[in-house]
């Protein structure tokens, strides 16, 4: 059996109804990153018009961002599917601790006016 | 384990996943990124506590040009879809089209870090400095850590690519490219809090 590990493979196992799961997925990925692009532009528009208030434009790129983050974690990353119950747990418990660190260095290091 | 994929129809349909040696990748990377998502955070922590701390240096909305990060931007947003293209030209066994976008990856991935690179000689002209503040360490380190990922993940690839580049797509190598590509969307994930917090935050919030 370990000799086909380093062995390619004339065509693939999957189905045609597994082709065209994969097909559906492949265009679906392309849609999220249609989005991503255009969260991208929004933010740097927010951030380029003149006249918008720094009260509005720094929540609302950092909301954009975190969609990005969603986008690429569950879609590009496939944290979506099914057999990913490990990965996501991971993910999660990294961003949970991220959180409290980013907050903590930033009242640490001498943001006062908070 | 190995023993129990069924390799007599083909290239299984997941098979970055299909033995225990691509399960065990596949997870590994994970618990990998997931400690780095830690050790970014503590970096943009750094960056967030210092950033007002120019202390008569250049400040950020003198130097930073949003049309160059935006480019930049713009390259690595594509650059994370070429390596989902190549993930799944690998899950339909085609071989030819996994190198054609890995390599399409590995041609934006260069051009990001050499842009980068010019961006810093740009700035150290404008007179910041590794030491100049503590705005200016503090966001050489962020970003230039993001950019060492970039560095390595552009190492990584090349090797894969001139190690496979006869071999087909075999259970081997298989959960190789698809870890390379788990790593290259954390490097995009990280680059979009690096344009949202130091770059748009910098002009503009």
């Amino acid at each position: 059996m370990a000799e086909h590990l380093d062995q390619s493979f004339e065509d693939s196992a999957m189905n045609s109804e597994e082709k065209r799961k994969i097909n559906r997925e492949q265009r679906t990925q392309i849609i999220a990153f249609a989005f991503m692009i255009g969260l991208t532009i929004l933010a740097f528009l927010a951030v380029g018009a003149e006249g918008l208030p720094p009260i509005f434009t720094t929540p609302f790129i950092l909301l954009l961002a975190f969609v990005q983050l969603i986008l690429q974690l569950y879609y590009f990353m496939h944290l979506k599917d099914k057999d990913h119950g490990w990965p996501n747990s991971f993910m999660i418990s990294g961003l949970v601790l991220a959180a409290p660190m980013i907050v903590a260095l930033i009242m640490l290091l001498g943001v006062v006016k908070y | 384990m190995a023993d129990s994929v069924d390799v007599s129809k083909g290239l299984p349909a997941n098979p970055e996943k299909a033995t225990l040696d691509g399960k065990n990748k596949f997870l590994g990377m994970f618990v990998f990124l997931a400690g780095e998502t830690t050790m970014f955070a503590t970096f943009f922590g750094t960056y967030l506590g210092l950033r007002s701390g120019t202390a008569d240096g250049p400040v950020a909305a003198d130097i930073f040009q949003l049309p160059l990060v935006f480019i930049m931007t713009m390259i690595l947003l594509t650059s994370s879809l070429t390596s989902v293209l190549a993930t799944f030209a690998m899950k339909k066994n085609q071989f030819g089209k996994l190198k054609f976008w890995m390599w399409m990856t590995f041609l934006l991935g260069a051009t990001f870090l050499g842009l980068e690179i010019y961006e810093f000689v740009e700035y150290y002209e404008h007179g910041l400095g590794y030491t100049t503040s503590a705005f200016a360490s503090s966001f050489y380190t962020l970003v230039g850590l993001h950019g060492a990922h970039v560095l390595f993940g552009l190492g990584w690839i090349l090797l894969l690519l001139l190690r496979n580049r006869k071999a087909g797509i075999t259970l081997t190598n298989a959960p190789k490219f698809y870890a390379f590509s788990l790593y290259w969307h954390f490097i995009d994930v990280v680059w979009v809090f690096i344009f949202t917090v130091v770059y748009l935050m910098g002009i503009g919030g």
